[in-house]
């Protein structure tokens, strides 16, 4: 019983990531790289990737339908910040292109919204890349 | 004599005191989190960086179709000659080499599928089942994705959007079975390829000044997440041994110069794609490029062998 959860939360998390989330990159396609995990409200997560000039990208995260919303940042090598979705109506996707090769961050957190005397709330979030194609 | 019910309680309260281990750890996150707004943290980035309590970090290599569509976006063209053949497929027996292999196959399949090189692109996507089954990957690539390649040999879109599935499926596949290793493997092995594809397509850089050498160049900045993923998978054997051919790589390319400058985004309100603008100042002397190219080689012939 102990190892089945873990089991089945994983099953339920690459499921999200390919049926769902996936379907956030259309028109892009998908790079094909998984990276999703379980958080708990109040979790946070980083992402190191180089992105490479010439092609565009979108970035969607996403969280399974127990979290209410998601918040992901874009942050270069300095941790400056890029883009915020909070400033965006928290939207699951941002188009973009560089100009020059960059190495960038992306910072996501699952705020708390539950409330205090309720127990955290915890799901799957992926982080996934589209390419778009000419 | 410890009792069968005595036995049950001292587990019982084993497990409490476990939750309760892990339950404090996670409040005590969640209160620093909660402290944070994100104008907080867009105000002061220094702020940003004092957050410790990344539950989570991953190192995204660029795959390989991103791969592919780096080297035919910086002119690239193809060549089958420089794919590693898939006679060589029954070689490959053990863990490392069959994860090192499925990598390269996935680079090769990619690149060909790209310049619309159909029967190739089968080809590849047939001998990286093989790989892939050989891992234990199964039902990652079944035979229905063939067929379906087979089916939508004139619509790229359909072929890409396959190829990226199976990607998808892989790496997923190995997370859920807890082989996070075996995936870094294979991530490495097909970043190798592209490297390797994209250096043996430039001949003498002395005479040219093109967009693949900038993207040769650009690979310095991967290598540092190659490394670092690699890191995270350490105790391995097999990811140490190809932890130390990428620092031999890192020596060499310590001579290639990158310098960033200050990013600034520029938002495009008709096309809604944001544009990060910087300056990069990057360097290669051809002394120094083929010692990378002769290197890649190296590792290249060492990892088809």
């Amino acid at each position: 019983m102990f190892f089945a959860i873990p089991f089945k939360t994983h099953a339920q998390c690459k499921n999200f990531a390919k049926k769902i989330c996936r379907l956030e990159l259309s028109p892009y396609i998908h790079d094909g790289n998984y990276n999703a995990a379980i958080l708990t409200e109040g979790e946070d997560a980083e992402l190191f990737k180089t992105f490479y000039a010439g092609q565009q990208y979108r970035i969607a995260v996403c969280g399974s339908e127990t979290l209410t919303k998601i918040e992901f940042m874009v942050m270069d090598v300095d941790r400056k910040v890029l883009y915020s979705n909070a400033k965006n109506n928290f939207a699951t996707t941002w188009d973009f292109k560089v100009e020059n090769t960059q190495q960038l961050i992306i910072l996501v957190k699952v705020p708390v919204t539950s409330p205090k005397d309720e127990e955290l709330k915890s799901g799957c979030v992926a982080i996934m890349f589209g390419l778009k194609t000419d | 004599m410890i009792t069968g019910y005595k036995k049950l309680l001292i587990f019982t309260v084993a497990i409490l005191v476990a939750v309760g281990i892990v339950s404090c750890k996670c409040n005590r996150q969640s209160d620093e989190v909660m402290n944070l707004s994100p104008d907080e943290i867009k105000t002061d980035s220094s702020l940003v960086s004092s957050i410790e309590s990344v539950k989570q970090i991953f190192y995204s290599l660029p795959s390989p179709l991103e791969t592919a569509m780096i080297l035919k976006r910086s002119g690239a063209t193809y060549n089958e000659e420089l794919l590693n053949s898939i006679d060589n497929a029954s070689r490959y027996n053990t863990t490392k080499s069959m994860a090192l292999n499925l990598g390269i196959y996935s680079t090769d399949l990619s690149y060909a599928s790209l310049f619309d090189q159909t029967q190739a692109t089968i080809k590849y996507m047939t001998v990286s089942k093989k790989m892939a089954e050989g891992l234990g990957i199964l039902n990652a690539i079944d035979n229905s994705v063939i067929q379906k390649l087979e089916e939508n040999i004139n619509n790229r879109e359909v072929i890409l959007e396959t190829i990226s599935e199976t990607f998808l499926n892989t790496n997923s596949i190995l997370e859920e079975d807890d082989r996070v290793a075996v995936g870094s493997v294979i991530l490495v092995g097909g970043w190798i390829e592209g490297l390797y594809i994209a250096t043996s397509l430039v001949g003498d850089i002395s005479k040219v000044d093109n967009e693949m050498v900038d993207r040769i160049i650009d690979q310095k900045l991967s290598l540092q997440t190659v490394l670092n993923l690699l890191k995270q998978s350490i105790s391995n054997a097999d990811v140490k041994e190809l932890y130390n051919d990428m620092l031999e790589l890192e020596k060499v390319y310590n001579d290639v110069k990158i310098s960033v400058s200050n990013v600034e985004v520029v938002q495009d309100g008709k096309s809604k794609v944001a544009t990060l603008r910087s300056k990069n100042a990057t360097s290669i002397s051809p002394d120094a490029f083929n010692k990378l190219k002769t290197k890649v080689k190296e590792l290249r012939t060492k990892y088809t062998a």
